[in-house]
């Protein structure tokens, strides 16, 4: 049913789009929050699979991520002052004109262009930054506590993160930043009438199509980066039994900083392209990291295509949880519902979806 | 064995001795009796707390509001150019502190966290001893810490809070609010969107879920019903919500064609970016433009969402492009000192500090129960309102023209501003424009409306 033949009796939950249309609907809004959670996921699963640390920090590597994004969209828009006597501003003086110094340099049009994709062109700084980020933090921090219990690794990354969030919250403030997508991505895409249903009902923006994609690219290259390379090889060796690849005269401790760095990165441009969906603000990493977390326990602790399934299961049980008819019967289920099938799975399948004997269970 | 030998001198020190100590504590309980009111100031400077947001969705109001509130500190102490105490109708502000006594403050962080923010505001009231809290942004927090002031005996100027139940059924004695609340607001908006968009609408709303989001859309939707608007559907949604797309997704397919957000802070820069990045300002419902309304702007929300406001209505409280002497004056010394135009939460920090420091000056107390008496006052009525409850302190000349602070609730009454998103902006501050300033005989109510109605403003405490 669409718009037009809603007349009278719009009072009614579940009135409105029909049922199939809202189904489509769900499924899409999960699709983009579930990319999210997964790509985070993913980092913590490769993080826990190689070097057995419970990284509690992984949602403030997200969170840096979207910073980046913020970054490169000021560093585009730093500008010089021109003093145009002919406007006022709201004091009475001559207003003072804001000029980007990229559009001084490469004129108007170029300028305007570069600044407008400043998200994607953020992830020129993101892969280098987050990897140094992630490497400087293994290296510096958590290698001390491969030798502790899971509790104090959970605390001295739960710390950190916490020290990462107030150190970004000095620079940029506790306010959300808006940072927009590209021109090019910023309207939406009438899904509903291009799949022959009724047009205007199902409409989803460019842009969340975009993280979709990208984060199917990122997911399958960490697969195929892990099973057809040598070092993904020697990694997933190392996952299963590190001791005798060490035996076998492999470093495997540098490698698996290298995949510390790499799970940085990945967490990082997951944040980079979620800065147009969602307007990074200092802790957004923590509403990510808990999600994540139940995401990588339900998916199976160790496992990563349990991490990535688990994410966009309970990104689209999440979008299905906030709609109106739902929340008719079981109000505040919108809130719930991650939690609540985490419960069940691990009642009923205590290793998760894909979990792996032997994990944790020393 | 030691014998115990009694001398008659010794038997006097003892009982000195012994006397002493009895007395001590006596002593000490006196020294506190000697308080007329709880945090009488007893040296030469009497401290105010400002207890704001710095962290959560509003963080960023509640930094205006410190700012605010650091300035009217520095007017009240003779220092700078003195801003709207040159404007405003009361003249017992001299420039020299209060009654004497230099301003001094503490500042707290609610958090926008009830619990949080009661506990930063105790901590004021015990450990720094303040005579008055002010400031905060969320009428969950205002509502909390109002309530912990009444019991306490302390002033509370509240700030940023827009829900009707902060001088509806939560109204306290020992409140004051200078902000205008949801009804002033779905009255003045009514009006102005039926005639903008049509009587014949359909309108979904999406809600915080706290009591502001409530009252707010409960506001809405008695005076969009009364232009003919039907409300299609309201759904609540958490505060923080982040993302909102499962809110916004079934709006574009519920047959409604205008949405309304009762959203504020971070929550509304997310929600209406999302709204318009979901197409819903570019589709059309029923045969006319989606539309969607903002009713509670703020300037910092406004910057926050960027281009995504235009053409949007909502309301506010002040704005700094008002037209009248004592703005002007406050948008000068604010902008001079900060570098931009104030937020209408910073005028409203900043005239609750002036008026209390004003009320104080007439009272010839701190004592909260002369504060209250003062700011009831009873002597001024607004022109062209025909109510028995239109009595309480009568002044003009701090941003909003002629402003009546009731007796019966504790409420302001003053003009409301309808505003709208700029089509062209000239600068990053002039993103919202004043539509129409309606008059306050438009959204006046009586104390005993149903949306007020229940709770008891009680009587004043001062904490002795």
């Amino acid at each position: 049913m669409g718009a037009a033949g809603c007349t009278n009796s719009c009072a009614e939950p579940g009135c409105g789009a029909g049922t199939l249309d809202t189904i489509i609907l769900q499924i899409l809004n999960g699709l983009d929050k579930g990319s999210a959670y997964a790509l985070i996921a993913l980092g913590l699963t490769l993080i826990f699979g190689t070097l057995g640390v419970v990284n509690f920090a992984h949602g403030a590597l997200f969170m840096i991520g979207a910073f980046c994004a913020v970054t490169v969209q000021r560093l585009l828009n730093l500008s010089f002052v021109q003093i145009d006597p002919t406007r006022k501003d709201f004091l009475g003086n001559p207003l003072k004109v804001q000029v980007p110094y990229v559009d001084s340099w490469f004129g108007h049009d170029v300028g305007a262009v570069l600044i407008s994709w400043s998200v994607p062109l953020a992830i020129l700084l993101a892969i280098p930054v987050m990897f140094a980020i992630g490497v400087a933090m293994e290296r510096g921090l958590i290698k001390h506590f491969y030798k502790r219990s899971h509790a104090e690794q959970i605390l001295v990354t739960f710390g950190l993160a916490i020290v990462l969030q107030e150190i970004v919250k000095y620079f940029f403030g506790a306010n959300p930043i808006h940072t927009a997508a590209p021109g090019t991505f910023s309207g939406s895409i009438d899904f509903g009438a291009l799949i022959g249903l009724a047009p205007n009902v199902i409409i989803y923006p460019y842009w969340r199509m975009v993280y979709f994609l990208f984060s199917v690219v990122i997911l399958g290259g960490v697969f195929a980066f892990l099973q057809f390379t040598t070092f993904g090889m020697v990694v997933r060796a190392g996952m299963n039994d590190r001791e005798t690849v060490g035996l076998l005269g492999i470093n495997i401790d540098r490698r698996f900083t290298i995949m510390f760095g790499i799970a940085a990165m990945v967490a990082g441009m997951a944040g980079v392209m979620y800065a147009p969906i969602l307007a990074p603000s200092f802790h957004m990493g923590m509403d990510f990291l808990v999600l994540s977390f139940v995401v990588v326990v339900v998916g199976g602790m160790g496992s990563l295509p349990g991490a990535v399934l688990a994410g966009f299961v309970l990104g689209i049980l999440q979008s299905f949880a906030s709609m109106n008819q739902v929340k008719t019967v079981i109000p505040g289920i919108d809130q719930v519902v991650i939690y609540l099938v985490a419960i069940i799975i691990l009642l009923t399948r205590p290793r998760g979806l894909m979990g792996r004997a032997g994990v944790m269970e020393e | 064995m030691s014998k115990l030998i009694l001398t008659r001198r010794g038997l006097l020190k003892a009982g000195v001795a012994g006397g002493a100590v009895l007395a001590a504590p006596m002593h000490f309980i006196r020294g506190a009796h000697a308080a007329e009111y709880l945090n009488q100031p007893m040296g030469s400077t009497v401290k105010f707390g400002f207890n704001v947001p710095q962290t959560g969705p509003y963080a960023a109001e509640g930094k205006d509001e410190l700012l605010a509130q650091q300035l009217a500190v520095e007017h009240l102490n003779g220092e700078g150019d003195g801003g709207m105490i040159n404007t405003f109708s009361s003249k017992h502000l001299k420039g020299n502190g209060v009654l004497g006594k230099k301003v001094e403050f503490v500042s707290g962080d609610t958090q926008t966290k009830s619990d949080a923010a009661r506990a930063s505001a105790r901590s004021m009231i015990e450990k720094d001893g303040v005579v008055m809290i002010n400031g905060g942004s969320s009428s969950g927090v205002a509502i909390a810490v109002q309530g912990l002031c009444q019991e306490a005996g302390i002033i509370f100027m509240a700030g940023l809070t827009h829900s009707n139940d902060t001088t509806g059924k939560d109204k306290k004695a020992n409140g004051f609010r200078h902000f205008f609340d949801a009804y002033m607001s779905g009255a003045a908006l009514g009006p102005v969107l039926a005639k903008a968009y049509g009587k014949d609408r359909r309108f979904y709303m999406l809600t915080s879920d706290y009591t502001w989001g409530w009252t707010q859309a409960a506001s809405m939707e008695k005076f969009l019903k009364a232009e003919g608007w039907q409300l299609v559907k309201d759904v609540r949604t958490p505060v923080g919500a982040g993302d909102f797309s499962s809110y916004i997704t079934p709006v574009a397919g519920s047959g409604a064609d205008v949405l309304i957000l009762n959203h504020y802070g971070g929550d509304m820069i997310n929600s209406l970016s999302q709204s318009v990045q979901f197409g819903l300002r570019d589709k059309m419902a029923n045969g006319k433009n989606f539309e969607i309304v903002v009713p509670l702007y703020s300037e910092l929300m406004a910057e926050g969402a960027g281009d995504n406001i235009k053409g949007v209505y909502g309301s506010m409280n002040w704005n700094w492009q008002l037209d009248n002497p004592a703005t002007k004056a406050f948008v000068k010394s604010f902008g001079e000192k900060y570098g931009h135009p104030p937020s209408n939460s910073a005028q409203t920090c900043y005239a609750q500090v002036l008026l209390y420091a004003d009320a104080c000056e007439r009272a010839g107390t701190f004592n909260p129960c002369g504060v209250v008496a003062a700011l009831e006052d009873n002597t001024g009525s607004l022109d062209g309102i025909n109510s028995p409850a239109n009595k309480g302190f009568l002044f003009e000349g701090l941003g909003n023209g002629k402003t009546l602070y009731r007796s019966a609730d504790h409420q302001c009454f003053k003009d409301v501003l309808v505003m709208k998103g700029k089509e062209k902006p000239t600068s990053k501050y002039d993103n919202l424009e004043i539509v129409q300033t309606t008059s306050v005989g438009k959204v006046w109510y009586e104390p005993d409306n149903d949306m007020f109605s229940g709770g008891d403003l009680g009587k004043c405490n001062s904490g002795a």
